[in-house]
């Protein structure tokens, strides 16, 4: 089998598994990071979103040949950054209800972010449809989107 | 092939059985608790214990589903508590036969049903913590107070905390009565809190069911019949069998399980499996076939729930007889994480980690299954992503119990979207014929309904029916107006379809039915639908208090340009009282954005404001996404969807602001969970309405054309 290299929330893992196994997988069972989650498999939920090299992608869809030598970061790495902006405001605006989905919408949040420090409602709704919640915790997600930028002016 | 329920209906009954009418309190024991003699943990019941160093235990037997259990019920207890709540720990507790009460989570019963135990529990220990303190120093228990964890002595202003005194409550006999608390002096309940269990959930420690893991723990995933009770011909696993990962192939009940070592291979594999199936008896089935069925079902003599007066004469002397049928589609509850389950039986000893919200039906079903005897049957109920009322069903943990008593080894059974919307069990579709009369007085002076749809009790559970009116008239038999001369009557049409409880049950597409049809005789007598309702409700409708508030606060009467609208609806069910206002916009073409909704409910006292508010939003866009396009079709007997790209939900572009209003009150809790799903969808087709003229009567609504010119 295939060695590739994955820099994980900036650290540097060699994972063996065969080249088109989802990054999903090998994030959740060979790496143990399960705060990525496995929604639906075919990029059409969200719940897997991480960031590659600052970008959304879906972790289910994107085989690990295809992520490898690139920057990944997943909510563990978000949450390893001390008091970060999308996680305070997420806390405050209280958005998270079963939580299942909230990995892949912080994610999205963060990369839009990235992208766009103080984005509009406009550009939430279009950086972030993607991502399906059952609960139906998206008006919270819109502002606590706009509180992190009014915090910070940036996901980072 | 039937699965076994491994239950019976009259368990259920006092949960879910009557839509939340008429139901009694669960007996909870509060009987001391074992504790180490000596340990100084103080366990006066079973849902609390305080360690020497202050923490307070708090053991939650109902399910954390993202509707607030776990923050909920350790308010109830820690308020009577007079608790610091930043001491607070939470425990789920093991599935017990009894000494919990009812474990299951539906009905919207967590707070309701915990309301009296969950406070008196506190209550009890805090006599207890008082008796202690009062004998430590000799004083009257009169001249003590309580405050954040501590005794206070007011006349010395001496102190002790509740973890220096737990040794020496512990010791004291249990009282059997409890004085509770005055709504007045409450500092915990109906205050802000920040739910316990959020940061897990931000930082992705939480572990969810499908993130269970055991050392060397096997994966399955189970190939089920795509036809609807169909069975295994035969089967290939050559190709199977070549995947790294793959262990083994084995033919269980309802399919055949491919086990591996991690969720991939086990999904690989099993798309590489070659089985040809029985298709059975369903083969031909489709939702054509069904809706033909239920109009043919209403054509029968109905059973009568509901009469008073004549209809027949009040509508053939009426100066507008108005009639209308009305189409509602099974749905999924699509939780966001599927289906699954760690089960590890062992000779002597079953243990279970599930995101169900039934863990006593689950042990239930594993002692049986094992041969067993229930105490050797240990249920861990994990966070779950969502339920809906899917996880009140134990199909999924009956597949890992069986499957791990064949591999005599540890395994977590895994469902995949696709496994989770084939192969559910879905809100029934149903049928309903309307007819109502309007004088030439603009009066209302009959209501004619005719429910046609399956039972669910009586699918589940055959030859068990209740007694009185089936599940199915919830909702359509409460109707809360004074309407003069009703009938209400039902057929009931079972398909092969599986139906279970979704969240609100019947009252989803009931309430539809009612508050939509009430809209189009309001239009008939050309009266304001929110005047004709407060003059058709009695006076001491709850309604009325919801109704006022979302009306006002949503600026009702205010004209709006043609293309937009506001439809108004309520519901009671569940204990509460919910009225929603909504606001679309249509364009010419028909395209329609839904720009508002507005809340009002009346649950009782609040205990967690702010969870109630989640609550409510988390119900509109739950209803939204289900009238707006949810829909499961049968074709040849296997449902049509299969993952989100045939079974979309509401996105956030498509999600309206939401604003919710609590009715201020400190009656007893009503649910919160459910209430405020019924009456969206009437809502939001009553705006349509108002806005476009066209009337709604078929569910989801991507199948209505709704231009308009
Ligand atoms: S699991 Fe990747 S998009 Fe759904
Ligand atoms: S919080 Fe439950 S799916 Fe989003």
């Amino acid at each position: 089998m295939p060695t590739y290299t994955l820099f994980v929330n900036q650290k540097k893992q060699l994972v063996e598994v065969e080249a088109d196994t989802p990054l999903l997988w090998v994030l959740r069972e060979t790496l143990g990071l399960t705060g990525t989650k496995y929604g639906c498999g075919q990029g059409l939920c969200g719940s897997c979103t991480v960031l590659l090299d600052g970008e959304a992608v879906r972790a289910c869809t994107l085989s690990v040949e295809d992520a490898a030598d690139k920057q990944i970061t997943t909510i563990e790495g978000i949450t390893a950054e001390k008091e970060h902006p999308l996680l305070q405001a997420w806390l405050e605006e209280e958005v998270s209800q079963c939580g299942y989905c909230q990995p892949g919408q912080i994610l999205s949040a963060a990369a839009l972010l990235n992208a766009k420090p103080h984005p509009t409602d406009q550009e939430i709704d279009d950086a972030m449809s993607g991502v399906l919640c059952r609960c139906g915790t998206y008006p919270r997600i819109r502002k606590a989107i706009h509180r992190a930028a009014q915090r910070k002016g940036g996901g980072r | 092939m039937k699965r076994r329920m491994h239950i019976n209906r009259r368990e259920f009954l006092q949960v879910l059985g009557a839509g939340g009418a008429g139901l009694t309190l669960g007996v909870f024991r509060l009987a001391p608790a074992q504790t180490q003699e000596g340990s100084g943990v103080f366990k006066p019941n079973e849902f609390l214990s305080i360690d020497p160093d202050g923490t307070v235990t708090i053991w939650v037997a109902r399910s954390e589903l993202g509707q607030g259990a776990r923050t909920a019920v350790p308010m109830m207890v820690a308020e009577e508590l007079d608790a610091d709540w930043e001491k607070i720990r939470i425990m789920p507790a093991l599935a017990h036969p009894s000494k919990y009460g009812s474990m299951q989570t539906g009905g919207s019963t967590t707070v309701r049903r915990g309301w009296e135990p969950l406070r008196k529990a506190g209550a009890t220990a805090r006599e207890m913590l008082i008796t202690a303190a009062a004998q430590t120093w000799g004083v009257e228990r009169a001249t003590c107070r309580t405050e954040n964890g501590i005794v206070y002595h007011i006349p010395s202003g001496r102190t002790l905390t509740y973890g220096e005194l737990a040794g020496a409550a512990a010791a004291l006999p249990v009282p059997a009565e409890v004085k509770l608390k005055d709504a007045k002096d409450y500092k915990i309940i109906g205050k802000q809190k920040a739910r316990l269990d959020t940061p897990d959930k931000l930082s992705g420690k939480a572990l969810f069911g499908f993130d269970f893991m055991l050392p060397g723990l096997a994966v399955a995933a189970i190939a089920h019949p795509p036809v609807l009770g169909g069975t295994v011909k035969s089967w290939d696993g050559s190709a199977t069998k070549q995947l790294k990962g793959v262990k083994e192939i084995v033919q269980v009940p309802h399919g055949i399980a491919v086990i591996a070592d991690s969720v991939w291979a086990a999904l690989q594999g099993r798309d590489q499996l070659k089985v040809e199936w029985h298709k059975g008896e369903n083969a031909n089935l489709d939702s054509a076939a069904i809706e033909q069925y239920f109009l043919e079902k209403s054509r029968e003599q109905g059973a009568l729930v509901r009469t008073e007066g004549d209809a027949a004469a009040a509508l053939s002397a009426a100066a507008k007889h108005i009639t209308a049928q009305y189409h509602v589609p099974f749905i999924s509850h699509s939780p966001m994480e599927p289906m699954n389950c760690v089960a590890d039986v062992q000779s002597d000893r079953v243990e279970i980690w599930a995101p169900t919200q039934n863990p006593q039906w689950v042990q239930r079903m594993a002692a049986e299954v094992t041969g067993l005897a229930l105490e050797k049957v240990f249920v861990n109920t994990t966070l779950s992503g969502g339920g809906f009322g899917r996880r009140l069903m134990v199909d999924y943990a009956e597949e890992a119990v069986d499957l791990s008593m064949r591999l005599k080894a540890p395994v977590k059974v895994i469902w995949s979207r696709e496994d989770d919307l084939q192969h559910g069990y879905f809100r029934p579709g149903s049928y309903h014929a309307l007819e109502g009369a309007v004088d030439d007085q603009h009066r209302i002076t009959a209501w004619k309904h005719r429910i046609v749809a399956p039972s669910i009790s009586a699918q589940l559970f055959p030859g068990q029916e209740r007694r009185g009116n089936p599940d199915l008239v919830d909702g359509a038999a409460q109707v809360p107006y004074r309407l003069g001369i009703i009938a209400i009557d039902y057929v009931m049409a079972n398909t092969a379809l599986p139906v279970t409880w979704l969240r609100s049950v019947y009252n989803s597409a009931n309430a539809f039915v009612n508050e939509s049809f009430l809209d189009e005789l309001a239009h008939a007598a050309g009266r304001d639908p929110l005047a004709l309702r407060l003059e058709l409700l009695p006076a001491e409708s709850r309604l009325r208090g919801a109704l006022q508030l979302a009306a006002e606060k949503a600026g009702w009467g205010e004209a709006l340009p043609r293309g937009r609208g506001r439809g108004i609806a309520c519901h009671a069910c569940f204990g509460s009282y919910a009225a929603h206002v909504a606001e679309v916009t249509v364009t010419p073409e028909g395209r329609l954005s839904v720009n508002r909704v507005v809340c009002a409910i009346d649950c009782g006292q609040a205990v967690h404001p702010e969870g109630v508010r989640q609550q409510m939003e988390g119900a509109v866009v739950f209803s939204l996404s289900g009238a707006m396009r949810e829909a499961i079709t049968l074709q040849n007997g296997s449902v049509v969807q299969q993952n989100f790209d045939t079974y979309d939900l509401l996105r956030i572009h498509e999600t309206p602001a939401i604003e919710v209003y609590i009715v201020d009150s400190t009656l007893a809790p009503g649910g919160v969970g459910e209430p405020g799903v019924p009456p969206v969808a009437p809502a939001l087709c009553n705006a349509i309405c108002a806005a476009t003229g066209i009337r709604v009567r078929r569910l989801p609504l991507s199948a209505n054309d709704l231009a308009w010119s």
